[in-house]
């Protein structure tokens, strides 16, 4: 344990931790919940939905305005047992596709979700070309060594 | 009267680099040493003027002269001094000048630390970093100028600094972030130059390495500097929300990784190399990128500056000409560049190519999914949001990728390694590493969590193939410490920064799935407890800063009835405009933060309130200085110095030789 | 052909360069209604002087719908358009008075004159969110039918009213023709 704090100090003076006091922008609303399920599931809806007003932040992070009445309808809608998919299609029919930081999978979004896979195998693609060139460099050097082997044998033997 | 000077002295800067851009890089194509010996002189004088007119400009920011435009948009009269200096880069006009005064930084450091390489190639690098410095001041003075004055009436006070950047970590992430940033253009310049010399040999390799790595380190900590202030600026504990101003230094990170790969192949092998160009071309436009995203309002954000599409089409220029014209450069020279060695299907190299297509595709995935929702405005007319959740599900499983190889790759030999080998090192590693992810997380934390169980796997896997390695290398010495010293210092730089993703890894894994929180509405005298955690309210009171009034809050944590200290919470109204924030108190530690933010007073001194537990969080940071003290030790190794000091040697020898007219040819 | 590959970077390059320069010109903040062609949401709230009002109280005619709250500037830089349009009779005018505070809504009514046929008092945004509001103020065409045809985000100026407003407002005078 000793060693922790020691290591701890070693953070903290690195980091620069001590003597900075911190600012922050957060909201705090106090919803009670059931359980920590509907809890946690009002964390995740908050972090993944996005204020409509803001300039890009989750609903988790906006103070007021727009995004405290939209907690405030998650908060009531968890408590009345709508699942996860009502409400966010209750969001999605009042403020349509921009409220979903995660992008809904339509014809649309196809490039956006399958591009990073295509992405891959393009990059597998070349990589396989440049292995199959340094390959064929690899292949004649290998063959010349060959070639010397048989010499030197040639020449020992010889003798 | 000043801040003209500051102008002025931007013009005369201007004036060099113009210079600097075109003289010597003629007098490289036609042999002239005269002009390619200006190179030097002409850099350390744009550092110079650049040097006096951003001290001027600091002059007013300090003075309080609001008759400059941006001293007065930024600053204020109750500001203290330390943020009246650092407002300078709060705005876009005076970051920019910010973000030159780093590439003329850069340009110095170059015209200093070249005196191994030949004057032509030195010439053509500041040649290059001359006239991006021209692009840049042009900007300036055409469309952002700092110094731009307010007539006929200046404003009595300022504006005041956006109260979220009145923070220590405004005073270190930019300027810290820019000059990582910036620091590609040189190993861009050390790629355009080897491109119009038409040679690119291990030498060229070696002396970019030391640059692409320092330049890499840097950003690594400026990237960290901007996670860590994030985490503690905005109160909810995130420390990274792929916003797509933060995603272009982490594309560029990425790509830098991939390059400083792919540069220690090509310097120990002779291959990739024009695939180490293209990669060098296409991370620094990485961070013209990041400037463009930032300074053009393409892209909503909360880091942006005020948008204006004339800006946006100014850099979009910039870019063009600058990235445009390097890949068509490249286009033209690089099929010249053939590599002469081959490797085989199990090798070293594979695995460093593995690296690199990895890195380059979430390199490439990342910037796909920050501008989708502009190509995807562009064909629909419709909005559409991307963040985190679609992120994290894309780079998750590269990363994964990544770290496989990454296992294997140190262990590999070059050119050619026996399957059969690796597997019979590793495969006790990684049996091993699934038994403490399977183990660990479960004792720890009480609890089974696929996430969890698959960050500690890899981060041992990471660790033991890592311990596996330097055991074979110093297994054969006589004593440890022999072994251990006759290894060299890249290796161990090598070495650290891979135990630094391990380390990286485990605190992003565990804070991401095991941080709690709870928000209340708390009396005084009252508890909150938290995981093993309590948080006693002990009141609050009012206090005054030097520009904000606040209410104080006393907050005594505890653990298990033993006691942790106090915190102390506030909700400040800043004076100069009224704006209200709030501020949290950090319990930081070694294995978890505590922190709680205030909410709002309510009746009787009651106040709400949400406290946080946030196991590891501080990991992600000391993993990325871990990166970055290895990325700098690879850089200081001794074999560039040694070299330097035998040509050194050679050059006395080769003098004495003709000084004293014996030209007798070296016997055999 | 081997060659023709060196060149690929600088394609891709420069349909990215297009791509940008094109995505400097959208206006990435104004977000479509998804109300659009939809009837408007039910309601049974009161108005500003504390009369119940519903859907049916709503006019039987073409009529705009004003989102709006006393803390708004902007709607105070739009108030003078909607006293002309109602002081002319040229549409009816019926307000949302979004999360605002009663007295200070009254007071500034009585300030600034009142444009409205009535305004819904909506204190806690409840109704603005059926509606897909996301600031004040906004501005909705809705039909004879009730149903929502057009939305204006910000400021609505005579510039705006005869450029959007007017030609929509035709259009759907001659639809129902």
């Amino acid at each position: 344990m000793r060693t922790f704090r020691y290591l701890n100090c070693i953070c903290l003076s690195v980091l620069f931790i001590l003597g900075v006091a911190p600012d922050s922008i957060a909201q705090v609303d106090t919803f009670e919940f059931d359980n920590d399920v509907q809890q946690q599931r009002f964390r995740t809806l908050s972090d993944e939905l996005r204020c409509p007003m803001c300039q890009n932040t989750n609903l988790s992070g906006s103070t007021g305005g727009v995004a405290e009445d939209l907690r405030r309808e998650i908060h009531r809608m968890i408590l009345g047992g709508m699942s996860d998919r009502d409400i966010e299609r209750f969001m999605f029919e009042r403020y349509g596709d921009f409220i979903f930081y995660r992008p809904r999978l339509t014809a649309q979004t196809l490039l956006l979700w399958f591009g990073p896979l295509c992405f891959l195998l393009v990059g597998g693609f070349f990589a396989r070309g440049i292995f199959k060139r340094a390959k064929e460099v690899d292949d004649i050097e290998s063959e010349l060594d060959e070639s010397q082997k048989a010499r030197l044998n040639e020449l020992i033997g010889g003798k | 009267m000043i801040p003209e000077l500051g102008q002025f002295s931007l013009i005369l800067a201007f004036c060099l680099s113009i210079l600097l851009g075109t003289l010597p890089m003629i007098g490289a194509a036609r042999g002239n040493i005269l002009w390619m010996n200006l190179a030097r002189p002409l850099a350390a004088g744009t550092f110079v003027f650049l040097s006096i007119s951003i001290g001027i400009l600091a002059y007013a920011f300090a003075t309080d002269d609001f008759s400059v435009q941006i001293v007065a948009a930024q600053s204020n009269s109750l500001l203290p001094m330390q943020y009246k200096l650092t407002a300078l880069w709060g705005g876009h006009e005076g970051s920019f000048l910010l973000w030159t005064f780093m590439l003329s930084g850069w340009m110095l450091a170059v015209s200093v630390f070249s005196k191994s390489m030949p004057i032509e190639f030195v010439a053509r690098v500041l040649g290059v970093l001359g006239l991006l410095c021209v692009a840049y001041i042009l900007f300036m003075l055409a469309t952002s100028n700092p110094f731009m004055r307010i007539v006929p009436l200046p404003p009595g006070d300022g504006s005041d600094l956006n109260t979220a950047l009145q923070d220590f970590g405004f005073i270190v992430h930019p300027p810290t972030l820019y000059m990582g940033y910036v620091g590609f253009s040189v190993v861009f310049a050390f790629a355009i130059a080897a491109l119009l010399s038409g040679r690119l040999d291990a030498a060229w390799a070696r002396w970019s390495r030391p640059w692409a790595n320092i330049s890499w380190a840097i950003l690594t900590i400026g990237i960290a500097l901007g996670s860590w202030w994030a985490y503690y600026e905005l109160g909810w504990g995130g420390w990274w929300a792929w916003d797509p101003v933060e995603n272009p230094p982490l594309i560029t990170w990425l790509l830098g990784t991939a390059l400083i790969h792919s540069l220690a192949v090509t310097e120990k092998r002779g291959v990739f190399k024009s695939w180490t160009v293209l990669l060098a071309i296409l991370a620094f436009s990485g961070s013209l990128l990041g400037t463009f995203i930032t300074r053009s309002g393409l892209l909503t954000s909360v880091h942006a500056f005020a948008s204006d599409p004339t800006r946006g089409v100014f850099i979009l220029g910039i870019l063009g000409i600058a990235v445009g014209g390097a890949l068509l450069l490249f286009a033209f020279r690089a099929p010249l560049m053939k590599s002469e060695f081959g490797f085989g299907l199990v090798s070293r190299e594979i695995f460093l190519l593995a690296n690199n297509v990895l890195l380059v595709v979430s390199a490439a995935s990342i910037f796909l999914g920050t501008l989708f929702p502009m190509v995807y405005q562009a064909l629909t007319d419709d909005l559409i949001s991307i963040g985190p959740p679609y992120f994290n599900a894309i780079f998750g499983p590269l990363m994964v990728l990544l770290i496989l190889i990454l296992g294997v790759g140190p262990m590999s030999r070059w050119k050619r390694t026996s399957t059969s080998y690796l597997v019979q090192q590793l495969a006790k590693v990684a049996a091993v590493s699934i038994a403490i992810g399977l183990v660990l997380p479960l004792l720890v934390l009480f609890e089974i969590s696929f996430a969890a169980i698959v960050c500690v796997v890899l981060a041992s896997w990471i660790v033991l193939s890592m311990a596996k390695d330097l055991r074979n290398k110093i297994i054969n010495k006589e004593t440890v410490s022999k072994g251990l010293r006759a290894l060299s210092l890249s290796y161990y730089g090598m070495q650290i920064a891979h135990i630094g993703v391990a380390v990286m890894l485990i605190g992003v894994g565990l804070t991401s799935y095991f941080s709690i929180e709870r928000s209340v509405l708390l009396a005084p005298g009252a508890t909150v407890t938290l995981g093993s955690y309590a948080f006693r309210f002990d009141g609050s009171e009012p206090i005054r800063g030097p520009n904000y009034v606040a209410d104080q809050a006393t907050f005594s944590i505890s653990k298990d009835d033993s006691s942790l200290g106090e915190l102390y919470p506030e909700r400040r109204i800043y004076l100069a405009t009224g704006t209200p924030s709030t501020e949290m108190a950090i319990d930081a530690g070694f294995l978890r933060d505590l922190f709680i933010t205030l909410g709002e007073e309510k009746e009787d001194g009651a106040w709400t309130m949400t406290v946080y537990v946030k196991p590891f969080v501080r990991w992600i940071w000391l993993g990325a200085i871990f990166m970055a003290a290895g990325g700098t030790l690879a850089a200081a190794d001794k074999r560039y110095r040694r070299l330097r000091q035998r040509k050194f040697a050679k050059d006395i020898a080769a003098k004495e030789k003709l000084d004293s007219g014996n030209l007798q040819p070296a016997s055999s | 052909m081997d060659r023709l590959k060196y060149f690929l970077p600088s394609f891709v390059f420069v349909a990215l360069a297009i791509l940008l320069w094109r995505g400097l010109y959208l206006d990435t903040r104004t977000l479509p209604s998804m109300l659009i062609d939809k009837p408007l949401p039910e309601f049974t709230l009161a108005n500003v002087v504390g009369e119940p009002v519903s859907n049916s109280d709503l006019p039987d005619e073409i009529f705009l719908l004003n989102v709006w709250g006393s803390y708004c500037l902007p709607c105070l830089i739009e108030h003078p358009t909607f006293m002309r349009l109602s002081e002319e009779g040229e549409i009816p005018v019926v307000g949302i008075n979004y999360k605002d505070r009663n007295k200070l809504a009254k007071d500034w009514l009585e300030t600034n004159g009142n444009p409205f046929s009535f305004s819904i008092e909506d204190l806690d945004g409840r109704f603005g969110i059926d509606l897909g509001v996301y600031g004040a103020p906004e501005t909705y065409l809705v039909d004879a039918d009730g149903v929502i045809r057009y939305r204006h985000v910000s400021v609505l100026d005579e510039t705006v009213w005869n450029k959007e407003f007017l030609p929509a407002i035709a259009e759907l005078k001659a639809e129902s023709n």
